[in-house]
């Protein structure tokens, strides 16, 4: 029985990570927003590793951040372990990653969500979607309610036809045991969406109490945590937890091998495409042979839970198998498993199928996000989420969408990465898939993104005067830097001579000395202390500026040129199979990904310099076709 | 790539004795000035004016070449950019080494018909010529693919993927130290990057230097005419040289007196051997003959073995045969036209028949095949030149230079103490123009890299 629920500016389906990113980001800009999911106790849930961050992930969160998102005050607040990891590296790597308390994150979050002002939460089961002449005009549930909006953001995460597989079990299933979301997979192929097949998995959880940790090592965390957000000052109650680590044995080993005919990875029974960086211990004992053990960490799942969960035993073996697996890990031989490890397999909308504002090409008004797009993980997910939930927003309020570049952020590598060249598996962010990796920096994300956040409306007045004091504190201390002399006095040369540099034979101003690769600004400091309040933030910032200018520098060249691709726009209403002289496959890869500038075309594999040469010729063309007829 | 300056050969390879190469662009008149000395800096000079001067090495200070330079500045040039052209008369040697020179100081080679394309966004030529322009880019984008497609054959891709392969492995190992921290991947030590920057710098350097490859890559094939006097070896010659408007160069060889020529065939550069004796000896004792021949074969890329059909198989021919059959020899059977007396079983047995090419040159028969002949032996790989055309040679020796400089770069920082992944910036930049030379640069293969070398995940 259908009758009509409500009328909506948004609506979000699904309150995973990047759910509720789509949905705190289209509320806070205004708009009357729905967030509607299977299950209320699964908000903000992490069905694999209770950890947030690390490198290039962590990044993403900071960049949630300074845009005005939620997953880094959450974590901060949830934490029970924070670590900066990569601190021997240089600066654009350190990357903070935490122990999230599971429980906690997902509380936390709700409550946020319930105590934002035009947000509904709703629990419910959505099976269509309400299409009208290719646009997108709401959804209907299962108990026949129809909502009614403005634009829709689907946010279904590993749910849709989900099957889990443990061994030689199969069954319709979420993540979790949860109700898998079905009839809505049928829909979005009856509306013309290419969907394939992704699969990942999760290991077992033990009980705190069957573990010896004496047979592992301690992992603790920092002695002074850092935080994700610019708006976290303390950290959360608690002492933090710490993790383990163990090592598997040659006999977990044996029993693999020997049960191998039993893992459904090996047997056919997986359809799905797995992701390389996330493989099971099944495959990683297949593929790396040689390799005498493999790393296991044992992570807390949480303060008020005695759930551990087993770091690099990810495994679809049968049950009785994963026992015997665990058993065999130093230190878990009398583990008692709590919780089963599996295999999930769900549908994933080809990505190719999107704009670069994550709104599909095929229904205006339809916004997908989060491992539905191909992503892995909650960071991915959240950065999606917030994308496609601003873009949302302005498009109910008719503004154009805010499309981050690949030198804004590690977002807009994802989102360009996905929708540009798509994926053939679960897509994880890497340090190594930005090139401008020394510009987009753990320290700098608000130099980045916070102003774009102010601009779009995420970021409120008070944290923006905030921003703009840090930045002027950096760029006068800078300043001052430059144009400080630093004489060949007594005590600067024995403060030299004491760091391992050479002495000064004249006066250098302090930026240079700063430059040394001996020097760091504490030494700065003590020659020619700064009048201005610095925090340690600042001095961070303009030690981190000075010290690498020379390659920063370079990187920011490359964008320069990269940005005049990018400014050079592809008419929305080009036909490419009126273009004589592109190859056939440009022609049929233009056609499909429809980039929206001859930069994002260049990255579209299989578009040669020479089709990237006619185009612009073509492009050239038209507008002067156009400005003739206007006149 | 919008905007950025470009340059190129602007007059046909192997047509007059003046080349000259054209470079458009922001910094058109900047680069060229870098590597000009004359009486007056060509960034004070005033559009439109030619000057007299030479192009110098800036790192050796060597005159390479003397040169008229035309400075041409925006909007009033052909492409509306700032435009100089460089007037070169020395020869093709000479004019690759300017332009070599030039893509040193950070010009880009051009792409196929981009001098007009720029033309045309700037608005310099009409609209109704847009589908002249797309075509241009096109045919000149293919057969620029082809050649690099054969390129990709030849021995000296396979060295660069060797290179690319040893350099991908310390990219792979850097990024997991980054991207997976807690792993149990050993941390790369700056020690190690040194020892890897700087043998994959050595093996630059052999590319570079090594005499033989280096002279491929400057100056074509190597390609002597060989064979007892009177079998036509002159007439071959002059044959080559008119049908294929050879440049005649003077260049006198160190130890010897030889005078080279180059021609080109079917799109490959020869460079002939011995040119001087071949015409000086035809008429003397076979003795010369023979020991001229021995001499040019040494150093020959490439063998055209000249026989006389109406004549039997001499013994030295036999010898000599004997001596070239298992190097890329094509065997000329000339004067087809007269009774056969050759015994051609015998060469048959020694050779598949497509590097044997029936001529007479008196009758002007034959030349198409034997073009066909040399293509086909370049074609598929056997010739070890990996160069069609003068420009990718430059092209390519840029390029490795500018990988050298990047892992000099690269060990500069390891003596600095730069952290490791802002090292890897050079080396990665190395392993990218590496990759431009084979035309592979696609940044996934540095993931699927990472994930194929180390056991990784949670």
């Amino acid at each position: 029985m259908q009758y009509d629920a409500g009328h909506y500016d948004v609506i979000v389906i699904g309150a995973g990570h990047a759910g509720c990113e789509a949905a705190l980001a289209a509320a806070r800009l205004g708009c009357k927003t729905l967030l509607i999911t299977i299950n209320l106790d699964m908000v903000a849930f992490m069905p694999c590793n209770p950890s947030i961050g690390g490198p290039a992930k962590g990044h993403v969160v900071r960049e949630i951040d300074a845009l005005g998102g939620e997953m880094g005050r959450n974590i901060d607040k949830t934490y029970i372990q924070m670590r900066m990891l990569n601190t021997g590296k240089g600066p654009a790597v350190h990357a903070l990653r935490a122990q999230a308390d599971k429980l906690m994150y997902s509380h936390q979050m709700k409550l946020t969500i319930e105590r934002t002002p035009n947000l509904t939460l709703r629990q419910g089961m959505v099976e269509k979607l309400i299409v009208e002449n290719g646009v997108c005009k709401g959804v209907e549930t299962k108990t026949g309610a129809q909502y009614f909006s403005k634009t829709v953001v689907l946010t279904t995460g590993t749910y849709l036809r989900g099957k889990i597989i443990i061994g030689e079990l199969q069954y319709e299933s979420g993540p979790n045991n949860q109700q898998p979301s079905v009839n809505l997979s049928h829909n979005l192929r009856e509306l013309g969406f290419e969907l394939v097949r992704f699969k990942t998995g999760t290991p077992p959880r033990v009980l705190k109490e069957s573990i010896d940790f004496s047979k592992m090592e301690i992992q603790p965390g920092d002695e002074q945590p850092k935080f994700f957000s610019y708006d976290t000052v303390e950290p959360p109650p608690g002492e933090q937890l710490p993790c383990w680590l163990t090592y598997t044995s040659s006999e977990t080993h044996e029993i693999i091998q020997s049960n191998l005919h039993r893992s459904p990875m090996f047997s056919g029974a997986i359809e799905g495409t797995g992701a390389r960086y996330c493989p099971s211990i099944e495959d990683k004992i297949v593929r790396f042979a040689d390799k005498p053990k493999h790393q296991i960490f044992l992570e807390p799942e949480g303060r008020y839970t005695s759930e551990y969960y087993v770091q690099g035993l990810s495994t679809s073996m049968p049950e009785d198998v994963q026992l015997k697996i665990l058993h065999s890990v130093p230190g878990l031989e009398r583990a008692q498993m709590m919780r089963t490890g599996y295999a999930i397999e769900y549908d994933v909308i080809v990505p190719t199928q999107l704009k670069p504002s994550l709104e599909t090409k095929l229904i205006e008004g339809l916004f997908t996000a989060g491992q539905l797009n191909g992503t892995s993980g909650y960071e991915e997910a959240g950065a999606q989420g917030i994308m496609a939930g601003i873009n949302a927003a302005r498009k109910v309020k008719g503004l154009e969408p805010v499309i981050l570049k690949r030198s804004d952020g590690y977002i807009g590598v994802l989102i360009d990465d996905l929708v540009t060249k798509g994926t053939n598996e679960p897509y994880r962010l890497l340090t190594s898939r930005a090139e401008y990796r020394l510009l987009l920096r753990h320290d700098n994300a608000d130099l980045r993104l916070t102003p774009i956040g102010y601009e779009i409306g995420l970021i409120p007045e008070e944290r923006y005067q905030r921003f703009l004091h840090k930045k002027r504190m950096v760029e006068q201390e800078l300043e001052r830097l430059r144009t400080t002399k630093v004489r060949p006095e007594p005590h600067v040369q024995e403060l030299l001579e004491q760091a391992g540099t050479v002495v000064l034979n004249n006066a250098v101003d302090a930026l240079s000395l700063l430059r040394r690769p001996e020097l760091t600004y504490e030494h700065i400091e003590r020659i020619c202390p700064s009048p201005y309040e610095l925090t340690a933030e600042m001095k961070e910032q303009v030690e981190i500026q000075v010290k690498y200018s020379g390659y920063i520098e370079k990187q920011l060249q490359q964008v320069e040129r990269l940005q005049k691709m990018e400014s050079k726009k592809i008419p929305d209403d080009i036909v490419y199979e009126e273009i004589h002289g592109l190859s056939t496959e440009a022609r049929q890869k233009l056609a499909k990904i429809r980039p929206l500038s001859i930069g994002q075309a260049s990255r579209i594999s299989g578009v040669s310099p020479a089709d990237i040469s006619i185009l612009l010729v073509y492009i050239e063309q038209y507008h002067k076709v156009l400005a003739a007829r206007g006149s | 790539m919008l905007a950025d300056t470009i340059a190129a050969i602007s007059t046909p390879l192997g047509e007059g004795g003046i080349a000259v190469i054209r470079v458009s662009g922001d910094e058109a008149v900047k680069r060229a000035d870098s590597i000009y000395v004359g009486k007056h800096s060509l960034e004070e000079v005033p559009s439109h004016t030619v000057h007299y001067g030479h192009i110098v090495d800036p790192r050796s200070g060597e005159r390479v070449e003397e040169v008229l330079v035309t400075v041409m500045r925006a909007p009033r040039s052909f492409t509306k950019e700032d435009v100089v052209e460089i007037s070169c008369h020395g020869g093709l040697i000479s004019v690759n080494k300017v332009l070599e020179l030039l893509l040193l100081s950070g010009v880009r080679l051009a792409e196929p018909g981009e001098f007009t394309k720029r033309a045309f966004l700037n608005g310099r030529i009409d609209l109704t010529q847009a589908e002249a322009v797309i075509d241009l880019i096109r045919s000149k984008s293919d057969r620029a693919f082809s050649i690099a497609l054969k390129q990709v054959e030849g021995r000296l891709s396979k060295k660069i993927r060797a290179m690319r392969q040893e350099l991908v492995e310390v990219l792979a190992h850097i990024e997991v130290n980054i991207d997976y921290p807690e792993h149990d991947v050993e941390e790369l030590t700056s020690a190690f990057i040194r020892d890897k920057s700087d043998a994959v710098i050595a093996q630059i350097d052999e590319l570079l230097g090594s005499a033989r490859q280096g002279k491929i890559l400057r100056e074509g094939i190597v390609t002597a005419i060989v064979g007892r006097p009177n079998v036509g070896k002159s007439s071959l010659l002059n044959e080559l040289a008119q049908e294929n408007r050879a440049i005649v160069t003077d260049i006198p060889g160190t130890t010897r007196d030889v005078i080279e020529e180059y021609v080109t065939v079917a799109g490959i550069p020869l460079k002939l051997l011995d040119t001087a004796g071949i015409r000086e000896t035809s008429d003397l004792v076979e003795q010369i003959g023979v020991e001229r021949s021995r001499m040019a074969l040494a150093e020959a890329d490439l063998i055209l073995f000249v026989l006389n059909y109406g004549e039997e198989l001499h013994d030295d021919d036999r010898q000599l045969l004997q001596q070239v059959k298992d190097r890329q020899t094509i065997v000329i059977v000339n004067k087809t036209d007269l009774p056969g007396k050759l015994d051609m079983s015998a060469i048959t047995e020694m050779f598949p028949e497509e590097r044997i090419v029936r001529m007479s040159i008196k009758e002007g028969k034959g030349m198409k095949e034997l073009e066909t002949a040399i293509s086909g032996l370049f074609f598929s790989g056997e010739v070890e030149s990996h160069d069609m055309t003068y420009i990718s040679n430059v092209r390519h020796i840029a390029l490795l230079e500018k990988a050298k400089q990047f892992l000099q770069d690269a060990i500069a920082s390891v003596d600095a103490g730069i952290p490791i992944d802002i090292m890897q910036i050079d080396v990665r930049n190395a392993w990218e123009q590496l990759g431009e030379i084979i035309g592979d640069s696609a940044p996934d293969s540095l993931i699927d890299q990472i994930f194929s070398q180390f056991c990784l995940g949670k």
